[in-house]
């Protein structure tokens, strides 16, 4: 289990570390949300600093669906999923290693993108929020990844499946996209009036444990033979 | 040879029960019930929007029950109840909205506002489209199965959560049922009760009517997959 485990996601991370094709997608394709953003919005009439967090969280959901699907779509040539499943120990490594891998490549992109986002838009970060910052994206894209992994799985079987994920994902995104956008604003503290993040981060908590427990049951049903 | 197993049942008494209940429904809405007071004769909507809502939400039960059903007990007869209701549950979740909107441009005078109830079934109303839009595009029977069951029990804990992640907005919904009583004339409470009745009785004619198409199709299938290797048959 723990072997298995750890052999899947170093394999994903070398791949990935080889290929560069991942993050560089997810990081073009959350600047690019950015750019169009700030273009599409007139900057005199909007004041961008305002909707900051939201585009952040919109520019990081896109992304992160990019992200998500990639895990199985790379497994399905040559059939290597069918490798994976009948290896030595429990299919439960292969889910959570495919959890780890897609939170590990979220989390990086959010800080790679952040300092573009926060000169392209114009809202300063206190280094003083940042350890708080990192809390509320760690759970935002927990919450996401969750059950992004488990329509992965499912995506990566069916006909049309990159376009069928965003489709089953952004209903499930809306509580992230929502709770995690006030907590940011709380936390970056320019929000008027003034918002309290952890009301909302403890609500991320909850929605983080529904929605981690529910795949854990249900992967099994993904994969059967 | 095996002969196949499901039959629907095809009854047609209670259809004319259901008609007889529809023109009372009607009456009830259009003639017996008096004009709101101030929403006038705009708030008669309100029974076809309280009819479907309560058959959509009996409807999208079913859908869980037969999920889980069939991911315990493994007959395709369990995943065609999922496909029947959910199909007929997005039609209600329409009705809900079309009526809902239009309800809400007279009293409201705005078409939409992102209040929790209305965001909260919007977000159903997507992602049951997903649900279908998955199981058409599924290939193998089997695992559309397996994959639309996991996707109805995932979705069934979603509801609840993001109503209350919009909850924080401020609502507007009218709460007409709450834990002091029904905040209506009682002439406008029977008509009520009657339109859900009414409204059930179509949700479960139009679910028969799925069922029975869904279990065609299935037994085609299963025919050709027997043509197509015939020793197996024997």
């Amino acid at each position: 289990m723990g072997r298995k485990f750890t052999a899947i996601v170093l394999k994903d991370l070398q791949l990935e570390l080889r290929s560069k094709e991942t993050w560089v997608a997810m990081v073009a394709f959350a600047l690019m949300v950015a750019l169009v953003f700030g273009i599409a919005v007139n900057p005199l009439r909007v004041a961008l600093a305002s909707v900051f967090p939201g585009v952040l969280w919109v520019a990081y959901l896109f992304a992160g669906m990019l992200g998500v699907g990639r895990g199985f779509e790379q497994e399905a040539r040559d059939d290597a999923l069918t490798g994976l499943m009948v290896a030595p120990g429990d299919r439960l490594a292969i889910f959570l290693a495919k959890l780890t891998v897609a939170f590990v490549f979220m989390f990086t992109m959010e800080w790679l993108v952040l300092p573009f986002m926060v000169v392209l838009l114009g809202e300063p970060v206190a280094g003083g929020v940042l350890p708080l910052l990192a809390v509320t994206l760690a759970l935002g894209t927990v919450g996401f990844v969750g059950v992004g992994t488990l329509f992965a799985a499912m995506a990566a079987n069916t006909r049309a499946g990159s376009v069928l994920l965003p489709v089953l994902l952004v209903p499930f995104s809306v509580p992230v996209l929502i709770l995690a956008a006030e907590a940011t604003g709380g936390v970056l503290g320019h929000v008027v009036p003034a918002v309290d993040p952890w009301p909302w981060l403890h609500a991320l908590m909850a929605y983080d444990v529904v929605f981690l427990g529910l795949p854990l049951v249900l992967y099994e049903f993904i994969w059967e033979v | 040879m095996t002969k196949p197993k499901a039959r629907v049942w095809t009854g047609t008494w209670w259809l004319w029960l259901m008609a007889a209940i529809w023109v009372v429904a009607l009456y009830l809405n259009f003639i017996y019930t008096p004009d709101a007071r101030y929403l006038l004769s705009s708030e008669r909507i309100f029974y076809v929007h309280m009819g479907s809502a309560t058959a959509m939400t009996f409807v999208y039960g079913v859908t869980f029950v037969a999920s889980i059903g069939y991911l315990w007990r493994r007959g395709l007869a369990w995943d065609r109840w999922a496909a029947a209701s959910a199909e007929v549950g997005t039609l209600l979740t329409t009705m809900v909205l079309v009526s809902g909107i239009i309800w809400g441009r007279t009293a409201w005078g705005s078409w939409w506002t992102w209040d929790p109830t209305i965001t909260t079934t919007l977000i159903l109303w997507v992602l049951f489209l997903g649900y279908l839009l998955l199981r058409d595009w599924t290939d193998d029977r089997e695992r559309r199965a397996r994959y639309a069951a996991v996707l109805a029990i995932v979705a069934f804990f979603l509801v609840p959560l993001d109503y209350y992640a919009v909850y924080f907005l401020k609502s507007i919904h009218p709460a007409v049922i709450t834990t002091h009583g029904v905040n209506l004339a009682p002439s406008m409470v029977l008509a009520m009760l009657v339109s859900m009745v009414a409204f059930l009785f179509l949700a479960a004619a139009w679910i028969l009517i799925r069922l029975r198409l869904l279990t065609a199709e299935d037994h085609l299938v299963e025919i050709q997959d027997r043509l197509r290797t015939p020793l197996d048959s024997l």
